[in-house]
């Protein structure tokens, strides 16, 4: 598959000395879904405006379709764009406001109103053309902007949190609608969200910033199951975090020393090697309470501190190994009852399911 | 204690507005009934003030638009105030859209440049408009260019001031987002900047326009007969053949400046609701 964008190296700094993004390197095939995911004030804005044109890099370049774009007006890269504030024109009516580009466009009055006309239909707004931006609820004219940005069909759409203010039924629709259109005219796009399972459900692949730079970028079920950034790995899904020191490294395994606790984990970094600072992390729900004859190749002794019924599984916090915030979820099946606030139990986990992320 | 001196304070700012009317409207009310005058007098006469109908007439409008010299002046004055709004309009709108730009080089320095003339006393501003423009090479002094040049900068200040503030408000992804859809600097300057802002644009012309509409030294500096504006054919009206003509001129001259301020104050209405959050 051919590479349609690449960031290189890429940085970018407002005031002249501090990065508000810096080592930026993406290479995005032809028609994938790029997700970029972090935290407010991460960058993400940031990088999406320097594709857009509207911003420089001050260090690095961007090459669309192979060719630097350093040169190219943003009036002349073609790319749909919508802003995190929707940037609707106010005083022209939504139809207008879709007809803008096919009329920039040189593009003809019928054929015009045909496509002004599908991209309503496309966001459910057939029958507000002649409504003001400002006669809109905020949902609505998030969707006219996404129609706007998509009714020229351009062959790249760059999205700022564009479901940011619907409500969680629309915004699901429209993140169905978003990923069908994407698949079906074939666009590369860029998305921008905060919201981790929006960047789960709708990516290809999702680059997680944090503070300006790339921590890990792959593919959703990867950033779940294989995180190999600490940052990562509490950003994405809910993980508990074991601070210790390894003290031994066999082949794609360690062992580290978690409070005087023992525990094996997966080996993440290439040049781990005993004395190493790592977090270790377990998702709560890998984590099991073991029946007394029970062992798996992680046990440690815990106190159930709290309870929470949730409906389909069991929230227990419980402190073991000098973590008294140690969540498991325990499936809702028969026979979890046995288990008691201030009981002591043993938990365990699969070495595979526990990762040693180095702290750099 | 406290109370009473609020008290005394309220009131005193009371009388003091009362003759702020009296002294800035009061005259109107002079002037107005007077340009009906029957008689070549600047007082009300007796039956003038038993409202008989025989002491009034039109007779001063009539002679305002039959007398050769008024009707130039008339002329003079729209053309010489459309052509100095045209341009102070269209310069100052593009000198505030610039200056509004966070790379442009000092500038503080050059808008404190571009509205020194509305600070500068007039007279200065007279003088030497008339030194310079009367140079040989320069050779503007008593022609309509030269005073259309001046008022234009009379008049621009106005409209800087006017588009600046406008563009306050003017939120500036919208022209990325323009961008972004494949309009050029052209196009979206024409499309979404300009409508978007023109009620400033409208404001600060018609603020240029009254400007030059009844402005006097200049002209008298700069003007020859050819180009006498109404505010100059009053100045000679009153020190030369004194009758009310000047006076019907002067309501004339106040209808429109009404005119103005109403229109300026809906336009700012009007603003003001296309700016309201979305
Ligand atoms: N024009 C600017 N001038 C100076 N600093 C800026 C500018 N634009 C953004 N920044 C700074 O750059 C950093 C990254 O901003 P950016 O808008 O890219 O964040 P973001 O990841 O999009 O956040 P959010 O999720 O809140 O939209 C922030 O610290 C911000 O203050
Ligand atoms: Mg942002």
């Amino acid at each position: 598959m051919t590479t349609h964008v690449e960031f290189k190296n890429v940085a970018k700094t407002f005031d002249g000395h501090t990065n508000v993004v810096e080592d930026i390197n993406l290479q995005i095939p032809r028609g994938e879904f790029l997700t970029l995911l972090g935290p407010s004030g991460s960058g993400k804005t940031t990088c999406l405006m320097m594709l857009a044109g509207f911003e420089s890099p001050t260090e690095g370049e961007i090459l669309v379709d192979g060719k630097s774009v350093q040169d190219v007006p943003a009036h002349r890269r073609a790319f749909g764009i919508v802003f995190q504030s929707y940037a609707l024109f106010p005083h022209m009516s939504v139809a207008k406001n879709l007809a803008f580009p096919l009329e920039v466009r040189g593009i003809e009055t019928s054929r015009r109103n045909e496509l002004v006309d599908r991209a309503l239909k496309l966001v459910q707004l057939e029958g507000f053309g002649s409504r003001k931006p400002n006669q809109l609820s905020g949902g609505q004219q998030q969707r006219v902007a996404i129609a706007r940005a998509l009714v020229y069909e351009p062959e790249l759409v760059l999205m700022d949190e564009p479901l940011g203010a619907l409500d969680r039924q629309l915004r699901e629709e429209m993140q169905y609608e978003i990923r069908r259109i994407q698949e079906e005219v074939g666009v590369t796009m860029i998305y921008v969200t905060h919201d981790q399972g929006e960047a789960m459900v709708l990516s290809d692949r999702i680059a997680v910033f944090e503070a300006g730079k790339i921590k890990q970028l792959a593919a959703p079920i990867t950033l779940y199951e294989e995180p190999d950034d600490p940052f990562v790995a509490s950003f994405i899904g809910e993980n508990n975090r074991l601070f210790g020191t390894v003290t031994h490294v066999g082949e794609a395994l360690c062992t580290v020393d978690v409070d005087g606790h023992t525990i094996q984990a997966a080996q993440v970094a290439e040049d781990t090697s005993p004395g190493d600072k790592v977090v270790v992390v377990i998702r709560p729900e890998r984590v099991s309470i073991l029946q007394s004859d029970h062992s798996l190749s992680n046990s440690q002794e815990a106190t159930v501190l709290s309870i929470t019924f949730v409906g389909d599984h069991l929230r227990v916090q419980l402190d073991t190994c000098g973590n008294p915030d140690f969540i498991a979820k325990i499936p809702n099946i028969a026979g979890h009852g046995s288990v008691l606030k201030g009981d002591k139990v043993n938990i365990g986990w699969a070495t595979l399911d526990c990762r040693a992320l180095p702290i750099r | 204690m406290n109370t009473l001196f609020w008290r005394t304070v309220k009131g005193a700012i009371g009388v003091f507005t009362a003759f702020g009317f009296l002294f800035l409207i009061g005259p109107l009310f002079v002037i107005v009934p007077l340009s009906f005058n029957a008689e070549p007098y600047f007082t009300f006469r007796p039956e003038m003030l038993m409202l008989d109908p025989e002491a009034f007439s039109l007779r001063w409008y009539e002679n305002l638009f039959n007398d050769e010299e008024w009707h130039r002046a008339l002329f003079n004055s729209f053309f010489i105030g459309i052509c100095a709004t045209i341009l102070a309009t269209t310069l100052g709108t593009l000198a505030a859209i610039s200056l509004n730009q966070s790379n442009f080089p000092a500038r503080r320095t050059v808008m404190a440049l571009l509205i020194s003339p509305m600070v500068t006393p007039i007279v200065i501003v007279g003088v030497s408009v008339f030194f310079f423009y009367s140079q040989p090479f320069i050779g503007l002094a008593q022609t309509y260019l030269g005073i259309i040049l001046s008022h234009a900068m009379l008049g621009a200040p106005f409209v800087v001031i006017t588009v600046t503030a406008t563009l306050a408000g003017f939120n500036q992804t919208l022209m990325h987002a323009a961008s972004s859809l494949g309009a050029n600097a052209w196009t979206r300057f024409r499309r979404v900047q300009l409508p978007l802002i023109s009620p400033g644009v409208i404001t600060g012309g018609l603020f240029a326009f009254a400007t030059s509409f009844d402005e006097v030294v200049v002209v008298l500096f700069m003007g020859g007969l050819e180009q006498r504006t109404l505010p100059r054919q009053m100045w000679s009206g009153i020190r030369e053949e004194i009758n009310p003509t000047i006076l019907a001129v002067a309501t004339l001259l106040i209808i429109f400046a009404v005119l103005v301020l109403f229109t300026v104050e809906w336009l700012r209405a009007r603003t003001a609701k296309q700016l309201q959050p979305q």
